[in-house]
């Protein structure tokens, strides 16, 4: 993850997407968003200027900037709450936040280290329901970190697990589902299968550790 | 912020209050009750009689030490900032000058004050030099601390967005320090008033323009006790409305966002 988003340099091989040198994100069609694992929201900011930071960085006109603002706010439900600080925020609406401010550039590739790890199981559904609605209405790709099984498989259309020590990727897993996916495919046989047949692998994987 | 939580905000100003109207109390009736004379201890009455009589006199007094200590303070926060803001800049910068910072912080003023009182020919300026030395440690400290203590979170998020060294100062070091400041300033308000009366004592300027320090050694050695009670009692009133000042200061600024001064949530 920390590669993807240039933190990390590779101590060997290289990055590429879209076939081309990853040194040039940034451009037109090669944005990039992040969402870590907490909100990362910065306290003495209202939501809305929470939201617009990465426009302020890159020094975009404030009309446009605070039109890409209310639009991404407006996504993730939290339109009510831009004159809000975080710390009046529920840990869900505050993730919700995080993920409008790595909207709010419109990105074509999103990564998201574990967003929803610390929160409730309830507010987890309904975020993850809401991220599939909107990965398929903002057609980006999406990589998403996830310790829970079921996360993975709900969301993905391509599951990739990794190993520990050395980190490495172990299998790679299409879940060729349709969507939108609700509630019902939560409850489906089908998607219990998938879920099995990741968690064998898992389970695998850590047998020969 | 809002009104609901009444009864403990009231007691938080009845409590002490009411301590306070005990121990005078007390005061008063144990110098009646035993007789003691006004040169070792005045009763409270006294020392309201003679805060009154002098009320010039002392005024002027307290004028003087609370410019001073006003002074001393503006100058140790604009500086002190600017030190610190230096510090951040490069580890080397603070390796290099931070032990100074902590050796003017360690010799103790008294010490250091005849000094300075020799080197400046203007003794205001002296004194609000030697206040200046004492109050401006801890805003330094507490303000470094402050600007090296950004989330490394929102400090990853600056670096994806490619933020210049100056955005993420000005974006998020700073509003990130703006409460370790107010605690240093804090700290300071109650310093800066402690090095005016010292340096006032080291230096013993009498006749115009002259101190509370200065009037409280001259009562001293008049054996003008009432007089002495009434100025000490100026001086720690000075000091309350200091603190008081910054606190307030600090309220204002960091009630909306920071625990440290938000109300309970609900």
């Amino acid at each position: 993850m920390n590669l993807i988003a240039g933190l990390v340099t590779p101590t060997s091989g290289t990055l590429s997407w879209w076939g081309g040198d990853f040194a040039t994100t940034g451009g037109p069609g090669r944005r990039l968003g992040f969402v870590f694992q907490a909100p990362t929201l910065m306290p003495w900011a209202r939501v809305a200027a929470n939201v617009r930071l990465p426009l302020d960085l890159a020094g975009v006109e404030r009309t446009s900037a605070t039109a890409s603002t209310d639009a991404a706010l407006r996504q993730v439900g939290l339109a009510d709450f831009a004159r809000h600080f975080p710390r009046e925020l529920s840990g869900g609406m505050q993730m919700r936040a995080s993920i409008a401010r790595a909207l709010v550039t419109t990105p074509d590739l999103l990564l998201m280290d574990e967003p929803f790890g610390a929160l409730d199981e309830f507010t987890r559904q309904r975020l993850d329901g809401e991220l599939s609605t909107l990965w398929a209405a903002r057609g980006l790709t999406i990589v998403f970190v996830t310790h829970s099984v079921y996360e993975a498989v709900f969301l993905s259309t391509r599951v990739a697990e990794m190993g520990p020590r050395p980190g490495r990727i172990i299998a790679d897993i299409a879940i060729d589902e349709p969507f939108p996916r609700n509630d019902d495919f939560r409850v489906s046989t089908t998607f219990a299968q998938h879920c099995r047949q990741v968690s064998t692998l898992i389970a695998g994987a850590d047998a020969m550790a | 912020m809002n009104g609901t939580e009444d009864p403990s905000r009231l007691l938080r100003f009845a409590a002490p209050a009411l301590i306070a109207v005990l121990l005078v109390a007390l005061w008063q009736w144990l110098v009646v009750a035993y007789e003691v004379p006004p040169y070792i201890v005045p009763s409270p009455t006294v020392v309201l009689r003679t805060l009154i009589a002098d009320r010039a006199l002392l005024a002027d007094a307290l004028s003087v030490t609370l410019g001073i200590a006003l002074t001393a303070l503006a100058i140790a926060t604009v500086v002190g900032t600017l030190v610190a803001l230096l510090f951040v800049q490069s580890r080397w910068i603070e390796m290099s000058l931070f032990p100074y910072a902590v050796l003017l912080q360690v010799t103790p003023i008294v010490a250091i004050a005849p000094l300075i009182i020799i080197w400046v020919k203007d003794t205001r300026v002296a004194l609000v030099l030697c206040a200046t030395v004492v109050a401006i440690f801890p805003i330094i400290a507490n303000t470094t601390l402050g600007l090296r203590s950004a989330d490394h979170g929102l400090l990853n998020l600056f670096r994806m967005c490619r933020a210049s060294r100056w955005q993420v100062l000005l974006r998020l070091r700073v509003p990130g320090a703006l409460p370790y400041f107010f605690g240093g300033l804090r700290i300071a308000s109650g310093l800066s008033l402690i090095g005016a009366v010292v340096a006032e004592f080291v230096a013993g300027t009498g006749g115009q323009g002259a101190g509370l320090a200065y009037q409280i050694l001259l009562a001293g050695m008049q054996l003008n006790i009432p007089r002495l009670f009434a100025a000490l009692i100026l001086i720690a009133a000075a000091g309350i409305a200091l603190f008081a000042a910054t606190v307030w200061l600090s309220h204002a600024v960091l009630s909306r966002w920071h625990e440290s001064e938000a109300a309970a949530p609900g």
